[in-house]
């Protein structure tokens, strides 16, 4: 059952993605933005390699949007330049810079046909009236509207019309597409399909993707890296499966994802070996790998939901232990309080001793539940010596 | 190294859409304002000058005011136009707020007509509506000659009224549309009566566009020249067709100094409404 | 939503009575005696026949009278352009201007719209006359001109000659735009607030300039807004009688004074009524076209 309970936490695999290449097509160099007396973006460094699909994730008003707003040359920065293959964009107004964007309204112009909107910016560019034709309708066949284009915007769903926004960028083979919440609008349904489609869009015209979204979810399915931001400042830098295993701070660990976060003193710090005492879990923290903190500090232990198993408790057994930890380190004893069947999985809330909760997942891999764990049961809770993230700030 | 980094912060370049930051806007602007308000300015400016041609500053006085205070006619007209603007709103705000209700509550036949017709004064030429207004008051209903004030105010009141008091109805209209009717129901859920409701409900909904409505009918009343230059008698001058009379036969700064205090009326009341609207609106949002 | 009146008729009466009643006799019986006159005869100093006659009507097309309406049309008209011209970029840079900044300027170009218009129309005269502070401005600059002149060793220039800028065309124009220019940028303001700013910058991301996306994006977006700031500066303007009487010369009457002066002078009702009604016309020919500009632009969304 154990082995079974960790098979099943969802690590995902890196994804491949072999149209990346070595140079760096977009760099923020200590990009500040201040409106008034409000840091939005704070000493940003950042470089995105072409062909990246890359997400700038965090909650609202942490400044992603403006980072991107900035790249397309709506806001300008206070301080620190942007370079764009290279060269400093300041001077550029954003009709002038090689990236285009897909707004998170979608911005498609209502007083114009889809056709007419996808070619507008071809017009402003001064491309030969028949390359246009053939640039839109190819244009629109790579976002599956072809035959849309004599539409009017108001005649077509939401779906539609963030399809047609893309073919609208994209027809004008931008360095960098930027795409400001590309999500949100749509149901939920609809959303899982785009996500999928934005993945093999990209991989097809081979163009580098900025997203924003708040939405860690969709970070995590469809970038090739994200950054995530807090407050102004960059959280963290890394690949969506670094992101959620080795999260670099409790800001991530608890945005990205679904975490137990356990405040300890490191009492004991080897190459090989770790451990921290958590007055709140009334066990030891074991980590088979050492931890880069000075012996004494407070640091915190992020333990994930379905890196948890949980076993019964029959009443006078004697003290669960985990194979790959000493005696009394990785298991706590608690009790079940809450239960919520979400189908695929079932999160449960156990009560330990001290009144601390633990959230803990488990698949639901039978029809029928032999364990059957339910309310107000004793249990253990047991992970792995390497299944604990030690955050030090 | 900092001195230099806030300097480029201090002179950031305007972002693609700021274009309130484009000195060609700017410029336009600021000439705008200053067509706008110059001459107003200098008439006020003129008013205090000791010199009685209008040209140049000779020296601060407030002689001009006294001189206008001390003018019974223009005095007298000064009031008739308060008193006018005040009876004006009383009546225009409650036909205003009556017509909205009708129109905002009811369906009845000749809606459609009646809708038409009360945006007929809003759309009417002043010159149409004061012609008609001379007519009416002649040959329809004359106006006795020689009534006790305010009554012989009577004709020209009756006049604003009508043509401001489908502006008020417009404007509560307008925030009527905003209303939650499930407020009305939930009131006569709990007992209340239709009277009721409509007083403790409604009405408190109502409120900034009743005190819009009242500002907007005040100064229409207290700006018109062209239906009260028609509807007027050799004994009931309002202000503003005093000023014409006067202006047919000289520019005096005693006219800057009476127009001053006119013009200084209409901000003070303008801004305490404004101020009203403002707090009622306020307190709706927190509530 | 809205209730029959059948299902409350004590409250429709209590409601409707009041203004409906006060609309027929203050404003609706008027103007049908005014219509009524418009078909009338003057038969004494002070009787009027209702003659249904058709002559008020032929009087009012002829040649000069005809040629005072399309006057009145083309300085209206030139008005509401510049208005438009001016008001703008005014209205632009108020829909994009901070919070703070858009409250006071808002706040400043409402301001002259509460004052009276009468004292404005002063003021106005205060500044334009022979002796007033455009033409010492204009004598100051000429003098300083001229002893710059001087200076540099050429002759200096002639005596100032005072502009005439009042009583003539012109000075209604001006007079005109002065008291009418509040009049088109709310509406204008209004319609550039509620634009979705994220359509303009999608046109300057897609690579058009502020000009291209002003005239391909805006302009059409705020079409509605426009025809309104078009309408309600042109009907006032169009009706205007105080601006034309206090600016103008002998030869830039509008209709309005010609109508006033039937009422006030002549004595000729049945024609003023006449001249009064094609006023009042025009005026709804112009609000049917408005609306016509309306309804394609909102069915074209």
């Amino acid at each position: 059952m154990a082995d079974v309970a960790h098979a099943s936490s969802n690590a995902p695999a890196p994804k491949p993605a072999p149209h990346v290449k070595d140079n760096a097509i977009i760099r923020f160099e200590n990009i500040t933005k201040r409106f008034d007396k409000v840091v939005a973006v704070d000493t940003v460094n950042l470089e995105i390699k072409e062909g990246e699909f890359f997400a700038l994730l965090g909650p609202s008003g942490c400044g992603k949007t403006t980072l991107l707003r900035m790249l397309a040359g709506f806001e300008t920065p206070t301080e620190g330049r942007i370079l764009i293959d290279g060269k400093d964009v300041a001077a550029l107004p954003p009709n002038k810079r090689p990236v285009n964007m897909v707004f998170q309204s979608y911005a498609v112009f209502p007083h114009m046909k889809v056709s007419d909107n996808v070619a507008y910016g071809l017009k402003m560019d001064g491309v030969a009236a028949p390359e246009i034709k053939t640039r839109v309708s190819e244009a629109l066949e790579l976002v599956k509207l072809g035959g849309f284009g004599d539409r009017m915007p108001d005649q077509l769903s939401g779906g539609q019309r963030q399809r047609v926004a893309l073919a609208r960028a994209l027809v004008k083979r931008p360095r960098v597409l930027l795409l400001d919440e590309p999500l949100s609008a749509l149901d939920a349904k609809l959303r899982d399909q785009m996500r999928s489609e934005l993945t093999s869009l990209q991989e097809k015209v081979g163009i580098t993707f900025i997203m924003v979204t708040h939405d860690q979810d969709e970070a995590l399915a469809i970038a090739t890296r994200c950054a995530v931001m807090n407050r102004g400042v960059l959280a963290q830098v890394a690949t969506p499966a670094d992101l959620y295993e080795f999260p670099n701070s409790r800001f991530v660990a608890d945005f990205v994802g679904s975490v137990n976060m356990f405040e300890g003193v490191l009492e004991k710090d080897e190459p090989n070996e770790a451990h921290v005492r958590c007055p709140e879990l009334a066990a030891t923290v074991y980590l088979d790998h050492g931890v880069t903190g000075a012996r004494g500090s407070t640091v915190w232990v992020a333990l994930r939901p379905e890196k948890i198993e949980m076993h019964k408790r029959p009443a006078g057994s004697s003290a669960m232990k985990m194979e790959d930890a000493p005696q009394g380190a990785n298991v706590v004893a608690g009790v079940i309080r809450d239960i919520v069947y979400l189908g695929s999985e079932t999160n449960y809330e156990v009560e330990l001793e001290g009144g601390r909760r633990v959230k803990t997942f488990r698949s639901n891999l039978t029809r029928y539940d032999q364990e059957d764990f339910t309310w107000d049961e004793p249990v253990w809770l047991a992970w792995h010596a390497c299944s604990p993230a030690v955050l030090l700030s | 190294m900092t001195t230099l980094s806030q300097r480029r912060a201090r002179r950031e370049r305007p972002g693609p859409l700021e274009y309130t930051k484009r000195w060609p806007l700017r410029v336009i602007v600021l000439a705008t304002l200053a067509f706008l308000y110059l001459p107003l300015i200098t008439l006020m400016v003129f008013s205090f000058n000791t010199s009685r041609r209008n040209v140049v500053w000779q020296g601060f006085t407030t002689d001009w005011y006294v001189k206008a205070f001390n003018n019974e006619s223009l005095l007298q007209a000064f009031v008739n136009s308060l008193t006018i603007a005040f009876l004006c709103t009383i009546i225009s705000v409650i036909l205003g707020a009556l017509a909205a209700v009708m129109l905002w509550r009811f369906r009845f036949p000749g809606k459609t007509a009646v809708e038409g017709s009360m945006a007929l004064p809003i759309v009417v030429p002043e010159i149409c509506l004061g012609v008609a207004m001379l007519v009416f008051f002649a040959r329809v209903l004359p106006w006795p000659m020689g009534l006790p004030w305010p009554l012989n105010l009577g004709a020209i009141t009756i006049a604003h009224v009508s043509f401001s008091f489908p502006f008020v109805s417009t404007v509560v209209r307008a925030r009527l549309a905003s209303f939650n009717r499930e407020l009305e129901e939930a009131a006569k859920d709990l007992g209340a009566s239709e009277w009721r409701t409509f007083w403790d409900v409604l009405v408190p909904h109502m409120q900034p566009g009743l005190i819009a409505g009242a500002l907007l009918a005040f100064t229409l009343s207290l700006d018109d020249f062209v239906i009260t230059f028609f509807t007027a008698g050799p004994d009931t001058i309002t202000f503003p067709v005093k000023v014409y009379s006067m202006l047919r036969f000289s520019v005096t700064p005693e006219v800057n100094a009476a127009s001053t205090v006119l013009i200084l009326v209409t901000v003070v009341l303008t801004a305490v409404g404004l101020q009203m609207q403002n707090r009622t609106e306020a307190d709706k949002a927190k509530a | 939503m809205e209730q029959t009146w059948r299902q409350a008729k004590a409250a429709f009466a209590a409601i409707s009575i009041p203004p409906i009643a006060w609309l027929l006799l203050f404003f609706i019986v008027p103007m049908a005696v005014i219509w009524a006159y418009s078909f009338g005869e003057n038969t004494g100093p002070v009787t009027i026949d209702f003659t249904g006659t058709f002559s008020n009507y032929m009087r009012a097309a002829e040649p000069l009278y005809l040629e005072i309406f399309w006057k009145s049309v083309l300085v209206a008209g030139l008005t509401t352009i510049l208005c438009l011209l001016v008001g703008f970029p005014v209205a632009l840079a108020i829909a994009f201007a901070s919070p703070r900044m858009k409250a006071w300027l808002l706040l400043l170009i409402m301001l002259p719209f509460w004052t009276n218009l009468l004292i404005r129309t002063y003021a106005l005269i205060a500044v334009l006359r022979e002796q007033g502070y455009v033409n010492f401005t204009l004598e100051w600059l000429w003098s300083n001109a001229s002893g710059l002149m001087t200076l540099v060793g050429l002759q200096p220039l002639g005596e100032f000659e005072p502009l005439t800028l009042l009583y003539n065309n012109t000075a209604v124009v001006i007079g005109l735009v002065y008291v009418h220019l509040p009049f088109m940028v709310l509406p204008l303001y209004s319609a550039l607030d509620r634009m979705d700013r994220s359509l303009m910058e999608a046109s300057l991301d897609l690579g058009a300039g502020h000009m291209r996306t002003i005239m391909q994006v805006v302009v059409p977006l705020a079409a509605p807004g426009i025809a309104s700031g078009i309408l309600i500066t042109f009907i006032p303007a169009l009706g205007a009688y105080l601006t034309p009487d206090l600016l103008g010369g002998t030869d830039s009457q509008m209709i309005a004074n010609v109508i006033e002066r039937q009422f006030k002078r002549a004595n000729d009702w049945p024609f003023g009524a006449a001249l009064s009604f094609m006023l009042m016309y025009l005026t709804f020919i112009a609000i049917a076209v408005q609306a016509l500009v309306q309804r394609r632009s909102e069915r074209r969304r």
